[in-house]
């Protein structure tokens, strides 16, 4: 059982930062170059268009400067990185065909067992590579498609080039053109029209090779009337020089249909976690970003929904968790573009030993959106006195018929709360505990209950100072 | 009476709140299988008692002891406290979202109990109570105190007691902001947990309760102090007079020792 599983790990002083030693087959030089981005192109046999796609993304990536707002970046150094590393010479099909080392590692985290219990298909990143893909039958029979990106690139292509950087182009911002230019992994779904996929599909990322940033590149498309829900999962080895991972997520959901896309990640504390994460969602379509943030040194994200045609509605659910060292920079986007669409934003985040949790967010209505609904929420809980906690919203509403609200409350975790907790016998620490899973759980509750179960189960390491 | 092998002892106890001292010398013994009640005005130093015997950190006891089955507890945490059988019903119980009543009732009686409880034996005991204290069975899903009316904030205190089954309860005000109807069922609960094991301390500033829960001692608390004790008979005299005789009294005879 996995419940089992992660206590015989926590019991061993686990900190989800183990490494196994990582043997990639084959590596391009330290730092970024025309050379290496031509030589990904070169070792994935990519076709003239991505090949043209990527360079173009270097030239624009070279002249963006760095964010000039939001948390410190300066000691990323992009130099001393590698671009890209292959762990496996070619995506596996089957569990058993998983290199030793690699499926060990899989074995840490649970996933066989996940897998088997929970999963429609496995799409599991190590290094920058995808090893292990699994689809089930049922679902190819109904049309999904569900495979790592490079596949998509090679036996998809048309509808990759269709859609790949339409919602986050290159220029959009320094580690979106990055991303563009470098990129390797990531999902490609494809849901057919009126196609409800019923189970969740499901990836875990995983950056295992000191300086090895993690570039992957997702693209969701939801054909009209279909359903999705999309998982998420990373954790993270701890090294001791700074990780990047900047990864660019698409999602398109068009008339009638919805896409759920969930993430819980983990990222060792000395990963810069900077992603660009955006859907657009067509008339009376629904898409819905739960997102929790635990670990990293530094995330910036903010998924973003453009909310294009009527009746169109959003949801942001996310959860920040910002310990010792931490910034956790987070929010979210509405953009809405059209009459009567809506959006629902809840932000929670949790500071620690003078963590920093950040809520930085955007709701814009242009002219003519009438009957625009939207609501933001920010609550940040506060576990002691040097933790941090910063909102910047803002509004640009251009349509006098709009509703539009904000609220934002900061609270701390009450000596009085404790004090009626431990007045029932329950200890100061485990007393904390139930009060931050209290605040946590509008989140937690939205999440399948495997991930649920380990989201609670890593705020209780990091709440332990147990999570390096 | 022998106050060693008493249940709750409190001598000459001070209580300070921020610097200033709120209580001023109390002393007061419980037997096993007795109520008692204590009655005062505002600002006599009543929620003050109740949150340093459960154990505040912001309540300092400057002075003075007290002794739960002949051990002091000054000093531990209220958790440590708690485990060794009080119990406090409060005044103004804390809403903590997110977490539900369930759960809350479970980890409480796990840690008093120092084991776990098996889950038939838990359901059937939380089914009971709930059906004495008249609370909806929907009750046990929702978040601790969250957006309870506050009848039901004092109809889940009184079922956290049920629980919790303390040797030695205090209640802080049960009865205020109470419908006769909301009253009588909270009484009915203090009254099931009644013997001659337990103790209870019943802290109010009405006589009204007192109908319902048969105090078998009264003591009036004034300015940190008790300033008379008596029996049942007692806070009836106060519910006919008030306080101002009795804190004449009191004021009178203060000048007099000065």
């Amino acid at each position: 059982m996995t419940d089992r599983k992660a206590a015989d790990i926590v019991s061993d002083g686990y900190k989800w930062g183990f490494h196994d030693e990582a043997r990639p087959l084959f590596r391009t030089e330290k730092g970024l170059s025309r050379k290496v981005v031509e030589e990904i192109a070169g070792i994935k046999e990519e076709p003239q268009w991505m090949r043209d796609f990527r360079l173009r993304s270097l030239e624009i990536f070279e002249k963006k400067p760095m964010p000039g707002w939001g948390p410190d970046l300066s000691s990323i150094n992009l130099d001393e990185m590698y671009y890209f590393a292959r762990a496996s010479d070619r995506a596996e099909r089957d569990w058993k065909d998983v290199p030793d080392y690699i499926r060990r590692t899989f074995d840490r985290l649970g996933i066989p067992e996940a897998e088997r219990k929970f999963l429609a298909g496995v799409g599991a990143q190590y290094d920058s590579e995808v090893v292990y893909h699994n689809i089930r039958e049922e679902l190819s029979k109904v049309g999904v498609i569900f495979v790592d990106m490079d596949t998509a690139v090679r036996e998809y292509p048309d509808l990759v080039r269709q859609y790949m950087g339409t919602l986050v182009p290159p220029a959009d911002n320094k580690f979106s053109a990055l991303n563009s230019a470098v990129w390797s992994g990531g999902s490609f779904i494809y849901v057919p029209e009126g196609v409800r996929v019923d189970v969740p599909l499901q990836a875990y990322f995983r950056i295992n090779a000191e300086n090895i940033g993690q570039f992957e590149r997702t693209l969701i498309i939801a054909e009209p009337g279909s359903f999705v829900h999309y998982i998420e999962g990373c954790t993270a080895p701890i090294y001791t020089t700074n990780s990047l991972h900047a990864a660019v997520v698409e999602v398109i959901v068009k008339k009638g249909a919805r896409v759920r896309y969930s993430t819980v990640q983990n990222w060792s504390n000395n990963v810069y976690n900077l992603v660009t994460k955006r859907s657009i969602a067509y008339e009376d379509a629904v898409v819905e970003w739960v997102d929790g943030n635990l670990g990293s040194r530094t995330t910036m994200k903010y998924p973003a929904i453009v909310l294009r045609e009527p009746g169109a509605h959003g949801e942001v659910l996310s959860l920040s968790f910002a310990g010792q060292g931490q910034h956790q920079d987070t929010g979210a986007k509405a953009i809405h573009l059209a009459p009567h669409t809506t959006s629902v934003i809840t932000a929670k985040s949790v500071s620690k030993d003078n963590g920093r949790a950040s809520y930085r967010g955007l709701v814009k209505v242009i002219r003519g959106a009438k009957g625009v609904r939207s609501s933001v929420r920010c609550d940040a809980l506060l576990l002691d006195e040097g933790s941090r906690s910063d909102t910047y919203p803002t509004m640009e509403i251009d349509e006098q018929e709009a509703t539009i609200s904000h609220e934002a409350t900061v609270s701390k975790v009450g000596e009085e709360q404790l004090f009626y907790l431990q007045s029932r016998g329950i200890a100061e620490q485990e007393a904390t505990k139930m009060i931050v899973n209290g605040f946590v759980e509008p989140v937690v509750k939205e999440l399948p209950m495997e991930y649920a179960v380990e989201l609670n189960r890593l705020i209780e390491l990091q709440l332990e100072g147990a999570v390096g | 009476m022998s106050k060693e092998g008493a249940l709750f002892v409190i001598d000459n106890l001070h209580v300070s709140v921020e610097g200033k001292e709120i209580v001023k010398g109390l002393n007061l013994t419980i037997e096993r299988g007795e109520i008692h009640a204590i009655m005062g005005p505002n600002a006599s130093g009543k929620s003050t008692l109740a949150h340093a015997l459960m154990g505040h950190p912001r309540y300092e006891i400057t002075k003075g002891t007290v002794l739960l089955k002949g051990e002091s507890i000054v000093g531990l945490k209220p958790d440590e406290r708690a485990r060794r059988g009080l119990f406090l019903a409060f005044q103004y119980p804390r809403a903590i979202p997110g977490v539900s009543m369930v759960n809350f009732l479970r980890s409480a009686l796990r840690a008093v109990r120092g084991s776990d409880v098996p889950v038939r034996e838990f359901r059937t005991m939380l089914q009971e109570t709930m059906e004495l204290l008249k609370v909806d069975e929907s009750f046990a899903r929702r978040y601790i105190n969250d957006g309870f009316s506050g009848g039901e904030m004092k109809r889940a205190e009184v079922l956290q007691m049920s629980i919790l089954q303390p040797e030695m309860a205090i209640l802080d005000e049960t009865d205020s902001g109470l419908d006769i109807d909301a009253l009588r069922t909270v009484a009915e609960g203090i009254n099931a947990l009644a013997n001659d094991q337990r103790g209870f301390l019943v802290i109010t500033h009405y006589q009204r309760i007192l109908n319902y829960v048969r105090p078998d001692h009264v003591h009036v608390l004034f300015d940190g102090r008790i300033i008379k004790s008596g029996g049942p008979e007692l806070a009836h005299e106060l519910e006919a007079e008030g306080y101002e005789r009795l804190i004449g009294e009191y004021a009178a005879a203060q000048g007099v020792s000065k």
